[in-house]
């Protein structure tokens, strides 16, 4: 039994979502999504016991006899975790119970000791939630299309541990042997259930990603996809408009948001090509095999698990007053949306602002704006060019030692007139290179990087490249205005480079006079 | 008169060796196999600590002669439910399935007795996984009682009560779910306490049903269950269900007498059912009650009748959950077979006895999805029923009193085909659990076997008390059994032989 079992679902229609329906060989179909999102909480102990939950650990390292399941062994709820939850909860606008309690889940678990798992069933710790998701339109500058998917359930439970199947094909079927390491037993997990209001592959993946940014920016996860601190399954069907809601199949194994959506996509068109050809889609778990761009079978559920949950007598409920929820509230970061939205109205374009948002920059930039920078050309540098030469150098912003102080003053010295754009990236390539020891005008210095716009300094030059090459003079004078370009290049190579190319052309011009 | 601990402890060790059927071989003597235990040994232990606990009664005795600081029970033995983990001594409930697992870490209960200098001599024999109510269940073998080795001594923690009341150990602990303290202590004769649920720590007492277990004392006297209940109890962070309120003083108002106190007889809980010995046993009791100024009022538990079964599904349904952990994986006994789950089916098959695989099944069931409205939720309505009745009673009285069991000790083998006549001597005790109340059993006589006109065997009387309200509970008892003037001690050299 699945949390949507428990009440009437109820689903939007791609109709109100503004989402164009699929074209089948005998008509339209519409999509329906919902997704579930599993999410592992950074406390620094574990949901029931004082262990380490730090990632990457020799196998069974971070083990005791409470997250091993030793018989006699009992849970004590790790109180950081519901008040993490409970953060996440608010920023996804869910109600917080004031009452909720554990339940077990029992069925048989290869990875999880106790063969049962606690999680919470009748009673979430929230519910009812909801999330605005940002579809990027047709001009990726232009505000975005926004899209509400409600969020049904947020509940706490604890993750497994890792099994590895040893033998030839890596898999439980034919292994020799299986080893099982329990680092990961009873790390806090949340759950998170969407309604299935979801019916583009788009809006699921956008879902996704603010999903991800709003657990970073509520710091209660890294939420990083490729170590499973962030893991979504999703529940696709397909039927007419109009119709009730067709069989689900439920996709697991989705670990990128690219998955996610190439995967919704390909089990679409089957569901639709199998109902074409009078076929029935059985309820069933499916894998997506990501090299071969297709879902498969894992498991038929041909009779619904009965896990026989009943609240779990080792654990009392957990209680929330209005005034631990205000406090908890009170701690609400500003959220993504509202970022972006903060952005935008700074003359940031929507693509940017959703850039600097999703990759973590917002720090920096908020440094840059604050040290005197134009937001747009704040949001400009640091998605181009230091997010540019970063990744190509491997390095994160956090381990390069820019800081947005840095960002600023390249700015200023484009803006002043010190620096040309080009000039500026090498200056920027030079800030990187010392870790951040050196600022810009430093840099700049040491390296004689100035832009050569000194009046009777850059006359001279001109008056001296003019003289030296009367031929192309006389072209120019000639009507041929495109010669300009070869002095232009003279004066650059004269100064190295550093030549104020404005500057240069307007003196040109009143030295020719053309 | 000095006695060192390691005399009193080596005294102990020496009648093990020769009443209770153990090989003392080795540091960690243990039970001989069932089919070569003798019909006179008690079998009371499964595993005896010999080396450990010469070891610790030398280091207080060395410790004691220094003048250093001691534990306030320092150098006392005891003997501990093969339910409760000790470091480094096999644990195994009583069952086969936890064969060979040696526990990584102490019990709450275990490690309050270490710092308190308590010499634990080894674990007790049990019905498996606590089920049971004669210590028949036992996969190593019954418990014999030491009044008549014919008879059993109640369960599940028979063979706690056993080492007590045959001279085996001073003091016990046990672990009552339904009455597993109570009923063995009445059956033996001696004192037994299942304190408010949650009082104890239930950390490292491996799990029959989580909300009702409650490990607590037994004693030959009020007094030393007392002493033992208040060294054990107290709020631990290890357990979530762990009362936080500082438990009562329990010795502070002990002797404070009956005088003026109300004592509720429970209408439902005598009267049919009840063996006539027992019953005329405990008309005596009130009867001293009355002497010794207390009020006896009548009140009733209107759902008192229901508690059994409410009972019979509560804890099996959270057996079934607590026992799937046991596939053969992790610890004590694998059957290999070629797949993994047939190797759990096969681990499972010969490693729980009939008694569990029943509960698993019953529970299994109340909790199957279309039964467990009828099943599991009724009972917990029943259970907050019963509650409510304690909560009423305990308005018209300051305690109740009931006979514990509704029998006398029966003969080994006399229930074992009918489960629910077995079922049916928790009658008395399982309202209380259902309640969470604490709730104690002592003497207060003997009486005949309906089997047996001439025998004369021990009955019990339960004084049940609000919510943490056990000094009061201890405060009834004490005056009762010193004014009955009678520490119940089977003759030693007719029940068991004294070398």
């Amino acid at each position: 039994m699945t949390a949507t079992d428990l009440g009437e679902i109820s689903a939007t229609t791609a109709a109100e979502h503004g989402v164009p329906l699929l074209e089948g060989a005998t008509g339209e179909w519409e999509l329906v999504v919902g997704l579930e999102v599993h999410v592992e909480l950074d406390t620094a102990t574990k949901m029931w016991c004082g262990c380490s939950t730090r990632f990457g650990g020799d196998p069974n390292t971070n083990v005791c006899p409470v997250c091993t399941g030793q018989p006699g062994a009992l849970p004590v709820v790790n109180e950081q975790a519901v008040l993490d939850a409970t953060l996440l909860g608010l920023a996804l606008n869910g109600e917080i119970a004031p009452v909720c309690r554990f339940h077990r889940k029992n069925y048989f678990y290869p990875d999880l000791a106790k063969n049962y798992q606690i999680s919470q069933y009748d009673v979430p710790l929230v519910h009812d939630g909801w999330l605005d998701v940002e579809v990027p339109g047709d001009d990726p500058a232009a505000d975005p299309v926004v899209r509400r998917v409600r969020i049904e359930r947020l509940h706490m439970e604890e993750d497994t541990g890792k099994s590895l199947h040893v033998g030839d094909t890596g898999r439980l079927h034919g292994a020799d042997r299986s080893l099982i390491d329990y680092n990961r037993c009873g790390i806090p997990l949340l759950e998170i259930v969407s309604r299935p209001d979801i019916h583009d592959p788009d809006t699921a993946q956008a879902y996704l990603r603010e999903l991800q940014a709003i657990v970073r920016a509520s710091g209660v996860s890294d939420a990083r996809m490729e170590e499973g601190s962030i893991r979504c399954d999703a529940n696709v069907s397909v039927r007419r408009p109009g119709d009730p809601l067709g069989t689900r199949t439920e996709i697991k194994n989705l670990n990128s948001v690219r998955s996610l959506g190439r995967a919704i996509a390909y089990e679409a068109q089957r569901q639709i090509a199998v109902l074409e050809d009078d076929g029935g889609i059985v309820m069933e778990t499916r894998h997506w095999d990501e090299g071969r761009g297709v879902t498969e079978t894992l498991r038929r559920k041909e009779t619904v698990t009965d896990y026989r949950y009943f609240p779990d007598p080792d654990l009392v409920e957990i209680t929330s007053s209005a005034e631990k929820v205000e406090r908890v509230r009170a701690r609400l970061p500003e959220l993504p949306a509202a970022t972006r939205a903060r952005l935008r109205d700074a003359g940031v374009p929507a693509d940017l602002a959703a850039t600097v948002v999703a990759t973590g920059l917002l720090p920096w930039f908020d440094e840059a704006v604050d040290a005197g920078a134009q937001p747009s050309a704040a949001a400009n540098w640091l998605t181009g060019d230091v997010a540019g030469q970063l990744s190509s150098e491997g390095l994160e912003l956090s381990e390069s030692g820019l800081t947005g102080r840095h960002v600023a003053e390249l700015i200023g010295l484009i803006e002043d007139g010190t620096l040309s754009t080009k000039l500026a990236k090498q200056v920027l390539t030079g800030v990187i290179a010392s870790r951040g020891a050196k600022g810009p005008a430093q840099i700049a210095d040491e390296q004689g990087l100035k832009q050569v716009s000194d009046e009777g300094e850059l006359r001279a030059i001109v008056e001296r490249v003019v003289a030296d090459n009367a031929g192309t003079v006389e072209t120019i004078r000639g009507g041929n205005q495109k010669a300009v370009g070869a002095l232009v290049g003279q004066v650059m190579k004269e100064t190295r480079g550093q030549a104020d190319p404005r500057k240069t052309n307007e003196l040109l011009r009143e030295i020719i006079g053309f | 008169m000095d006695v060192s601990a390691l005399e009193v402890v080596e005294a102990h060790l020496q009648r093990i060796l020769s009443v209770d059927g153990v090989d003392g071989e080795g540091d960690v003597w243990t039970a001989v196999a069932p089919e070569d235990l003798d019909q006179r040994d008690v079998h009371a232990y499964l595993h005896v600590t010999a080396a450990a606990a010469r070891a610790h009664a030398e280091d207080v005795d060395r410790r004691r002669a220094a003048g250093e600081a001691l534990g306030p029970f320092a150098g006392v033995p005891l003997a501990l439910k093969d339910v409760l983990t000790m470091r480094g001594v096999p644990t195994t409930c009583g069952s086969r399935i936890l064969e060979g697992w040696v526990p990584p870490y102490d019990a709450t209960v275990t490690a309050r007795l270490r710092e308190a200098d308590v010499v634990v001599l080894g674990k007790t024999n049990m019905d498996e996984f606590a089920m049971g109510s004669s210590t028949e269940n036992s996969a190593y073998g019954p418990t014999r009682n030491p009044w008549d080795l014919g008879r059993v001594p109640g369960g599940s923690s028979g063979g706690s009560a056993a080492a007590v009341a045959g001279l085996l150990a001073p003091l016990a602990i046990g672990t009552d779910t339904g009455g597993s303290i109570r009923q063995p202590a009445a059956l033996t004769g001696i004192v037994g306490a299942k304190p408010t649920y949650g009082t104890v720590s239930r950390y490292g007492l491996v799990a029959f049903a989580s909300s009702l277990d409650q490990a607590g004392p037994f004693a030959r006297t009020v007094e030393d269950a007392a002493q033992l209940q208040a060294l054990v109890h107290g709020h631990d962070p290890l357990d979530s269900t762990s009362v936080t309120d500082a438990p009562p003083d329990l010795l502070a108002t002990l002797r404070d007498g009956v005088d003026g106190l109300r004592i509720g007889v429970v209408t439902e809980l005598h009267g049919e059912g009840y063996e006539p010995g027992v019953r005329r046993v405990f008309d005596q009791a009130l009867e001293r009650f009355e002497r010794l100024g207390a009020k006896i009022v009548e009140v009733s538990l209107p759902h008192a009748g229901y508690g059994l079964p409410a009972y019979y599904l509560i804890a099996p349904s959270e057996a079934s959950s607590n026992l799937a952990r046991f596939d053969g994986v992790r610890y004590g006994l694998r059957v290999d077979a070629p797949t993994a789950e047939e190797m759990n089916a096969a681990t499972r098959a010969a490693g729980f006895g009939p008694e569990v695989k029943r509960r698993i099944m019953i529970g299994t069931h109340a909790l199957s999805s279309g039964y467990y409205d009828a099943y599991y939720l009724q009972a917990s309505k029943v259970r907050t029923l019963i509650a409510q009745d304690f909560a009423s009673a305990f308005e018209q009285a300051d305690v109740l009193v009931s006979p514990t069991s509704p029998t006398v000790a029966f003969g080994l083998g006399d229930k074992t085909a009918d489960p629910l006549a077995m079922y049916l001597n928790d009658v008395a005790t399982v309202p209380a659990s259902l309640a969470g109340i604490p709730a104690l059993s002592l003497p207060a006589g003997t009486a005949e076997a309906p089997d047996a006109p001439s025998a004369s065997l021990p009955v019990g009387l339960q004084i049940m008390a609000p919510l943490l309200r056990d000094d009061l509970m201890y405060r009834v008892g004490w005056a009762f059994e010193q004014d009955l003037g009678f520490t119940p001690i089977p003759a030693g050299d007719t029940a068991v032989e004294v070398v």
